[in-house]
């Protein structure tokens, strides 16, 4: 039986042929002698950083509207703390949760990438940037919030793609708590909406 | 046959003798003559299991991949540990980990090089701290005359476990008394009769040749009546009508049979928790890594003479037919520990509150036995609270004790200072702490400066 040749088959069969050239980190995009097995598109670094990155706010987001906003306004007797661990009826900040899945991929070789949540005004000093192209990146999307940075670095003899995108305060509860906080420094900013508060960095290994 | 021919013969003799002993040292697993192939001292976590090498190597000497998490995993993860090895997969910090690599264990606890072992079993200078967090000498004006060398010896925090040291949990508990008003442990609970299931000294299913009218047997009868066991309806064929230790119940080609010894495993088919916290502790681990039982003669703190020889397994402290809970609280301990600590113990305040409790002039629970702080009661995620039998489990960092323990009846800063105070330890408590720990001093003094400069804020507003 013959498949059904559709426009979007089409389509990906076209976007297959167009970044079959590209650098890619998904798979072997090489030509070969013997073309007997049509070979798998690898899909550009920045292309992969973008989407993967797009699927971490859209988990965050829905966590932040649809668990803890939804249980606020239900007056539900749970409430998001950053002690969470350690106290009843409480659940991880939206922050925390993002982390706790940063450190999961961390954990796993199979993941291919990492990615980490920084910011140039840590309430943790372990979250500020580690290494020259951290900080030219955030000092980069603080002063451009609408841009994301791209750039290369080597760390440990490996080569890296980084990607660095803006985190702003969206809720108010987040830059009250973080403007309040007994971490805070004396030179903290005082956040307000749409402020860059860090960035996330995604970073997929050059091999 | 010439003088020359019997003499080759004789060193060829000597060689195979020499090759074999080395062969069957390498080769056989638990071999006791395996300590000559011991590259140096074993550390006082590991020297019980010394002669099963293959437990933390490879053939050939190499390390296995899983020599520590395969026994400490889980001890990690309920300690929350506050430093995992994944915590350092960022590859931004390729650069701090060429010089401590913190994702292997054995970068800060070697085996075997006893002239180098600190406490815990640490051998790296105990300033190791500061490769990585040097930024607090800054961040924390209130630390820049401390040494690095103090900052896990001190009592303020350790590198795995702060259950019971962060700041939010200091701060919470800053003000508490040293001595609560209301105790909050896990009592051990009353025995239970199921009137339905109960069983009395007629109703022993034991063969007949094991009934008599003796003492002993007319004793062990009355014994197992009295106890837990015959309540719950579990007759002595239920411990000692047993299946071959080779076969698994389900897969059983023989018929089971009658055996009076009952292993520790046989325990642990009703008590798994105990059993496998006794195979975690100094008491059970030879056991658990398939060599023969521990005695006190092995141990490397002090020990009576007179019990050098008894094995430790479960009967060493719950004596069938008994399996008095009382007596394995404090006297079974007493019988074999002989060091300042555990002899101390009959003086203190701790002593008299077990006795009152015992004798009923006192509340249950109200009584601190030796099992109250080094076997304490857990709650586990379904509700059952039994004694964690693993008693080394919350020694080192002693801190690991503070909330399980101490905190059930003493305030935070109380608990931390005692914890810290070695005179106190040694004579098992006996006193009030003389050493002060200030990490509750200094969070409260972060807070409330934090606090004021939050104010000013809001006012500027």
């Amino acid at each position: 039986m013959f498949s059904r040749f559709t426009p979007n088959t089409f389509l990906f069969s076209l976007l297959c042929l167009l970044v079959a050239t590209s650098t890619g980190c998904g798979g072997g995009a090489n030509a070969s002698a013997t073309p007997s097995e049509p070979s798998e598109p690898g899909i550009p670094y920045k292309k992969f950083a973008d989407a993967v990155h797009a699927v971490m706010m859209a988990d965050r987001t829905v966590y932040a509207s649809k668990v803890v906003t939804r249980l606020k306004k239900q007056e539900a007797p749970v409430e998001p703390s950053e002690y969470w661990e350690d106290e009843e009826h409480t659940i991880p900040l939206p922050a925390q949760m993002f982390r706790m899945g940063s450190e999961l991929v961390f954990d796993n070789p199979e993941a291919g990438f990492t990615y980490a949540l920084k910011s140039k005004w840590p309430l943790n000093e372990q979250n500020k940037p580690k290494s020259d192209l951290e900080i030219t990146a955030l000092d980069f999307i603080a002063e451009n919030p609408t841009e994301n940075f791209y750039g290369e670095e080597e760390l440990g003899g490996e080569k890296y793609f980084v990607a660095a995108y803006a985190d702003k305060a969206v809720a108010e509860a987040c830059w009250s708590c973080h403007n309040d906080h007994p971490n805070r420094g004396d030179d903290y900013p005082e956040f307000v909406k749409d402020d860059v508060m860090g960035g996330v960095i995604v970073r997929v290994p050059m091999k | 046959m010439t003088a020359a021919k019997q003499l080759w013969l004789s060193l060829i003799g000597v060689n195979v003798l020499v090759v074999a002993g080395i062969a069957y040292s390498a080769f056989a697993p638990g071999a006791s003559t395996k300590t000559m192939l011991l590259p140096g001292k074993t550390s006082h976590g590991h020297y019980q299991i010394e002669m099963r090498c293959d437990l933390c190597h490879t053939e050939g000497s190499g390390l296995r991949e899983d020599a520590c998490t395969s026994c400490h995993a889980e001890e990690l993860r309920l300690a929350k540990d506050t430093h995992p090895s994944s915590k350092f997969n960022d590859p931004t910090n390729a650069e701090l980990l060429s010089v401590l690599d913190a994702t292997n264990c054995v970068t800060c606890h070697r085996e075997h090089v006893d002239e180098q072992t600190l406490p815990m079993g640490l051998t790296m200078p105990s300033d190791y701290c500061y490769h990585c967090h040097q930024e607090t000498l800054e961040t924390r004006p209130s630390h820049a005359e401390f040494k690095f060398d103090s900052c896990a010896t001190a009592g303020c925090h350790n590198y795995h476990d702060n259950r019971a040291l962060y700041e939010n949990f200091l701060l919470k508990h800053a003000d508490e008394d040293d001595f609560l008003d209301e105790m909050v442990g896990l009592a051990r609970e009353p025995m239970l009769v199921d009137s339905e299931k109960s069983l009395s000294a007629t109703d022993a299913d034991a063969p007949e040749e094991w009934s008599g009218t003796d003492f002993d047997a007319v004793n062990v009868l009355n014994d197992w009546a009295s106890t837990a066991h015959a309540s719950a309806g579990v007759n002595c064929s239920g411990c000692h009508l047993q299946t071959p230790s080779d076969e698994t119940e389900a897969d059983s080609k023989s018929d089971p049979v009658w055996n009076r010894e009952v292993s520790v495993q046989m325990c642990g088919t009703c008590h798994p928790g105990q059993m496998e916290t006794f195979f975690q502790g100094h008491h059970g681990m030879r056991l658990a890594a398939g060599l023969s039982a521990m005695t006190p003669g092995d141990a490397r703190i002090s020990m009576h003479v007179d019990a050098a020889h008894r094995q430790l397994d479960c009967n060493a402290c719950h004596s069938g037919h008994r399996f008095d809970t009382e007596y394995a609280s404090v006297d079974a301990c007493l019988t074999c520990h002989a060091d300042d600590h555990s002899q101390a113990f009959l003086t203190t305040s701790h002593y008299a509150a077990w006795q009152n409790e015992i004798a009923g002039t006192a509340p249950a629970g109200s009584g601190v036995s030796c099992a109250t702080c080094h076997m304490p009661r857990v709650e586990d995620d379904d509700g059952n609270v039994w004694a964690n039998h693993n008693q080394n489990d919350n020694l080192r960092p002693n801190e690991k004790m503070i909330r399980d323990v101490c905190m059930q009846c003493h305030g935070l800063g109380f608990s931390i200072d005692a914890l810290a105070d070695p005179q106190l330890i040694e004579n098992c408590f006996a006193e009030t702490p003389a050493v002060h720990v200030e990490s509750i001093d200094l969070v409260k003094a972060r807070f409330e400066e934090r606090q004021r400069k939050k104010e000013a804020r809001s006012k500027k507003k």
